[in-house]
């Protein structure tokens, strides 16, 4: 039997335990559906949507905060998180330009979520 | 320099959706004074997203929901004053505040209060032990590593299990720290439930409840802390005693409205909120000066703290076109409420929003208006929580009927 999953869609937050050697899966503890559909996508393709700062020349800080476009597996926040750091940019940015496309493979793009003027420009 | 009309001190959240309120209303007679080079206060930190939801319908990051503020105001050619700390405040609405070029005074008509919040410090508790480096508020370890880049330790214990330091724990892992723990005074976590499960879960990172540091130790940094499990009455039970080594502490402990000039200006003070008292308008006890967000009390969600900045613009802009002064109605809170706020409606009004929060987690509980002595309005509630503020809307027919006293109660069911 698995670790059961604390539900986070509403505030009751329900031990919801999946038994994946039934077809198709069966869920218990979860007091309504909204709660199975979350616990069967935890278990079968965890994901979570990274936030993060990437190294930015050229404007007043040095860092820029980024997200990905789309929730990435959850086993990748890590890996992610290091191509991250090797990564710089040069301003100026907008919030919302995308930064680098297909960045997290599937079509997720990485995301500025701040406009950064370029204050090195004459 | 001339003065304007209207000094809004405080460029976040609360301060940019005012002005904007009020460039969108026609009124520009405004001065936006921020003690920072940039707009967006605290939400420039918030690099996490989870704001925006009920406003925009969208989760953003805190400081993506800034920008849309700042585009939004841009093209009215606001006054913005950055890098310009107000020093002084006068109950007669004389500032003095100091920028590069040196200190200037402003005689407005209307300030409007909106400097936020400053973090309880290890001052504020009184941890024991060595004065050593490595011991920050959660808040300043955020701006560091995420504005300036800067992580400030690798292996870390966090005291506090509000959201700031849930989103810390996760920020400094996912940055090559080592985060030890997360402990909570409390037998509850005061963070939402999904932050407990993408924060700490996610990393394997243990929340220890009933639990809080009684010593730390090291010079000049912390090399250990003491970490102690406390009984009922939340005193450290000396048995428990275990030696935690680490190299920095967070401290994640609480928020608290920024006072001082309050203060300074003879605002009436609320010790539940520990901020000013306002009425329906959130005008403060001295006629023309405002207070919204985090000045006011502490929020949980940049939503309402927009909707506090837009409040206030509403209120100026009505106090700008008639002079009229209703009397005002007192409103006490009572039972299990930690507060409520406003703490006074005008006699007539035409619709309220009640705030406030619970002393303790309650699963099922009843909440009572009683208007001039009698109960008007009874209110079951399900699931509340200290951490979250709630809101109860007062329909007008109630409202026109009650005007002595009005008294909300929240009790057991
Ligand atoms: C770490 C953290 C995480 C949060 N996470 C979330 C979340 O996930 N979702 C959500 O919806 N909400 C979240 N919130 C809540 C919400 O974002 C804040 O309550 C809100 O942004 C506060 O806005 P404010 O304008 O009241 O205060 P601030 O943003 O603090 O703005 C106050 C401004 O006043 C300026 N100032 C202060 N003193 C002076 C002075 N003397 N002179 C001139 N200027 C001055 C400051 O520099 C600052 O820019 C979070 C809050 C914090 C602290
Ligand atoms: S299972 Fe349903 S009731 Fe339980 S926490 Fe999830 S959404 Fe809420």
């Amino acid at each position: 039997m698995n670790k059961p999953i604390t539900c986070i869609i509403c505030p009751k937050g329900c031990q919801i335990t999946v038994n994946a050697e039934t077809s198709p899966w069966i869920t218990e503890g979860n007091a309504c559906a909204r709660g199975a559909a979350y616990a069967i996508q935890e278990t079968a393709d965890p994901r979570r949507t990274l936030t993060a700062t990437v190294a930015i020349l050229g404007a007043a800080i040095p860092r820029c905060p980024v997200v990905t476009s789309a929730p990435i597996p959850k086993g990748e926040l890590l890996s992610t998180m290091d191509k991250l750091n090797h990564l710089t940019i040069h301003a100026p940015v907008n919030a919302g330009d995308v930064l680098v496309e297909n960045f997290a493979g599937e079509g997720i793009h990485l995301v500025a979520t701040r406009t950064l003027e370029n204050t090195h420009a004459a | 320099m001339t003065d304007p009309k209207i000094v809004i001190i405080g460029g976040g959240s609360a301060g940019l959706a005012c002005a904007l309120a009020l460039y969108q209303k026609g009124i520009s007679d405004v001065v936006i004074l921020e003690k920072e080079d940039e707009l967006g206060g605290i939400l420039n930190q918030c690099i996490h997203t989870g704001f925006g939801l009920t406003r925009f319908k969208q989760e953003y990051t805190g400081p993506h929901y800034a920008q849309r503020f700042i585009d939004d105001i841009m093209p009215y050619h606001p006054d913005i004053r950055l890098g310009a700390t107000v020093l002084e405040l006068h109950p007669d609405k004389t500032l003095i505040y100091s920028d590069r070029t040196g200190c200037h005074t402003l005689h407005p008509q209307i300030v409007v209060l909106a400097l936020g919040a400053r973090e309880r410090t290890r001052g504020n508790i009184g941890i024991p032990g060595d004065r050593s480096i490595g011991v920050w508020t959660a808040g300043s370890a955020q701006r560091y590593l995420n504005i300036d880049g800067y992580l400030v330790g690798r292996k870390v214990f966090i005291l506090g299990s509000g959201d700031i330091g849930l989103i810390m724990a996760r920020r400094m892992t996912l940055s090559g720290a080592t985060v030890v723990g997360v402990a909570e005074l409390l037998p509850y976590s005061n963070g939402l439930t999904r932050n407990l499960v993408q924060c700490l879960d996610d990393f394997n990172i243990p929340l220890h409840l009933s639990t809080t540091i009684t010593a730390i130790h090291g010079k000049p940094r912390v090399n250990a802390i003491t970490l102690c499990t406390v009984d009922a009455n939340r005193r450290p039970i000396p048995e428990t005693a275990q030696r935690v080594e680490v190299d920095t502490v967070l401290l994640s402990i609480g928020l608290l409205p920024d006072q001082v000039l309050g203060e300074q200006a003879g605002l009436l003070m609320d010790p539940r909120t520990r901020g000013p008292v306002v009425d329906d308008h959130l005008m403060t006890s001295v006629d023309g000066i405002y207070a919204c967000g985090n000045a006011l009390h502490i929020h949980d969600l940049v939503d309402w703290v927009s909707l506090e900045g837009e409040k206030v613009a509403q209120a100026i802009a009505e106090s700008l076109q008639s002079e009229a002064k209703a009397t005002r109605i007192p409103i006490t809170a009572k039972g299990k409420l930690a507060y409520i706020l406003p703490q006074s409606v005008h006699d007539g009004a035409s619709h309220l929003t009640l705030n406030y929060r619970v002393t303790q987690p309650m699963e099922k509980a009843v909440i009572r208006l009683v208007g001039d002595g009698e109960v008007v309005l009874t209110l079951p509630k399900t699931r509340l929580h200290p951490s979250e503020m709630q809101r109860i809307e007062i329909p007008h027919a109630l409202l026109s009927k009650i005007h002595y006293n009005w008294s909300v109660e929240l009790s057991d069911e």
